[in-house]
């Protein structure tokens, strides 16, 4: 056993504390995140407020620990379902291939041609912009990039003698890709989610940003920082700590990612 | 060389096509008359017949696919709802705006990331290989959004050295405009040095293990000549793909940055445009910047070759 890499250390140490804080956001917080206070407006860090006051009184901490739990869970379930979509559509087309590949494969590569926050942005036009339109319109513009990855492992491998020994022994098409391809797509798709869940937090923070994404006033790092923007000048505090969550939250991601294909991927080892 | 270009070309064709189907689908998966959509809530009956009529809404959908794919060919993307103006002419002017950013930022963060990737791969687990994976690693986690807000802070209304929000037109004056877009440039140059070094790196040190560099070194070769002339070449092509990539991703993406220095770009036209429900020119902003991102990355393998003789032999 290795020692585990400083960089994998450091994005596990940040993740950790990120998913601490969404947990305990979900269930608890200092104040109600919600409750608006106009006699504590715009209170700077430091005091009753540890990290301040918003425009309405609201306490900052407080709408921070709830927004992560909202983007923790946005991100989640939305990396959730573009997996299980993306691994079903690439089981099918690399194992059946024929026309079904062809057809499916030029309209995925078509949707990986278009960039992900664009689709996303088309599809929201279509959802209207609340928490189930954003896991719609995500996880639909992220399914294509995993029925790649999941169908170009299946092609490589269901050629190999293990998958044609089981073939061999009588097994059925669906208990040998279940039993002997699934379990072969789980290391590139475990790289793959952990920068996806990346992207999704990022995407989810800059439609919020644009108020395209969790409505106002329930808080989100994005929506956050949206509105701290009218009053910058005098409450800086509002424009620093969302973005720092946000910017954290994708270092430690990143770190992260990079560990695991250190590991898993042993042709990027040292890279 | 030709026949790679007519192919590659060739292979444009069937994902535009694609896109078009899926930009058309899109749209008339929003529940109600289409033509009602296109014309808004206050049009007269008049008006909404003779879109009917124009759409082909009495034909079958594919019908109305061909109808509407023959305007779209003859460069008719419809009116704005909201303006009335002709979509077309409305996005290529505020793309003019959004791309001088984009290309402007990407060219000079090209320029710097690429040979810092290549030193830092060159000089492999160095504190100054160590210090450059872990500025770029930082950079690509910041947002553009927030970095665009911190610069605006601290260049914008702490320092008061350059113009808070707004865009001036360079044929205006230049000077003005060139100030105004300076702070949004430098945040899209930032983030994108960070996914550009990486990249440059990883490629490089690739290649530095192959033998053939083994071979040069043992040649007597001077370092700078090994890592230029030989390791260099080779190592340019996935990072000069991922500049194609991320001028596609960033003309997707500009619309945060867009808000934040309120440029009326095409970004800040989509969004606006999500909310005022202007289907037109939603249609005609998806349409054309898939259209664009299809471009720019043909043209970036059309180029490939030059950089990289062995793509032709294939």
């Amino acid at each position: 056993m290795r020692l585990p890499a400083p960089n994998a250390v450091l994005g596990g140490a940040i993740i950790g504390v990120v998913v601490v804080a969404a947990l305990l956001g979900a269930v608890w917080t200092p104040v109600d995140p919600l409750k608006i206070n106009f006699a504590a407006r715009l209170q700077p860090p430091g005091g009753a407020y540890l990290l301040g006051t918003d425009e309405f009184g609201r306490d900052v901490l407080s709408r921070l620990m709830a927004a992560a739990a909202t983007s923790v869970w946005i991100s989640l379930v939305t990396v959730a379902a573009a997996v299980t979509g993306g691994t079903i559509i690439g089981l099918l087309t690399g194992y059946l291939r024929g026309w079904t590949d062809r057809i499916l494969m030029a309209f995925n590569d078509a949707l990986l041609a278009f960039p992900g926050i664009l689709l996303a942005l088309g599809l929201l036009a279509v959802f209207g912009a609340n928490k189930y339109g954003i896991i719609l319109a995500l996880g639909l513009a992220y399914t294509p990039s995993v029925a790649r990855i999941v169908r170009g492992t299946v092609l490589s491998l269901r050629e190999r003698e293990f998958v044609e020994a089981s073939r061999v022994m009588g097994n059925s098409e669906i208990f040998t890709v279940m039993r002997h391809v699934l379990p072969n797509c789980i290391a590139p798709l475990t790289v793959l989610a952990t920068s996806m869940f990346g992207w999704v937090l990022l995407s989810e923070s800059a439609l919020s940003f644009l108020g395209l994404g969790v409505p106002p006033p329930a808080p989100t790092w994005g929506n956050m920082l949206a509105s701290s923007r009218s009053f910058i000048a005098q409450a800086v505090w509002l424009g620093i700590f969302p973005g720092l969550c946000i910017s954290l939250t994708l270092l430690g991601i990143n770190l992260l990612g990079d560990a695991l294909r250190d590991r898993l991927d042993p042709r990027m080892r040292g890279v | 060389m030709l026949r790679f270009a007519i192919r590659r070309i060739l292979m444009a064709v069937p994902t535009l096509a694609i896109m078009a189907v899926a930009v058309f689908v899109l749209i008339r998966l929003i529940p109600g008359d289409p033509a009602s959509l296109m014309l808004g809530d206050l049009a007269d009956p008049a008006s909404l017949a003779d879109l009917r009529e124009r759409l082909g809404l009495d034909k079958d959908i594919a019908t109305q696919f061909v109808i509407w794919f023959g305007n779209v060919l003859r460069g008719d993307l419809g009116l704005s709802i909201t303006s009335g103006q002709p979509v077309l002419p409305l996005v290529l002017e505020r793309f003019w705006v959004s791309a001088r950013i984009v290309f402007i930022a990407v060219a000079i963060a090209s320029l710097i990331a690429v040979p810092a990737g290549v030193i830092a791969a060159w000089r492999q687990n160095s504190a100054l290989d160590l210090a450059l994976v872990g500025t770029a690693t930082v950079l690509l986690s910041i947002p553009t959004f927030w970095l665009g807000l911190l610069l605006l802070l601290l260049f914008g209304l702490k320092l008061e050295w350059l113009p808070v929000v707004g865009y001036v037109s360079f044929s205006d004056n230049p000077t003005a405009a060139l100030l105004y877009i300076l702070m949004p440039v430098a945040t899209l140059f930032l983030h994108e040095m960070g996914v550009l070094i990486r990249m440059s790196r990883a490629s490089t040190l690739e290649v530095l293990r192959l033998d053939y560099i083994t071979h040069a070194r043992a040649k007597g070769l001077s370092e700078r000549a090994v890592l230029w002339r030989h390791a260099f070449k080779n190592a340019f092509g996935p990072t000069w793909t991922l500049i194609g990539l991320v001028l596609g991703n960033l003309l997707g993406g500009i619309a945060v940055v867009e808000t934040v220095f309120t440029i009326p770009g095409l970004g800040r036209l989509l969004v606006d445009s999500i909310f005022a429900r202007d289907y037109p020119v939603i249609q005609g902003c998806l349409l054309f910047v898939a259209f664009v991102y299809v471009v720019v990355n043909l043209v970036v393998d059309l180029l490939y070759p030059v950089f990289d003789p062995r793509v032709t032999a294939e």
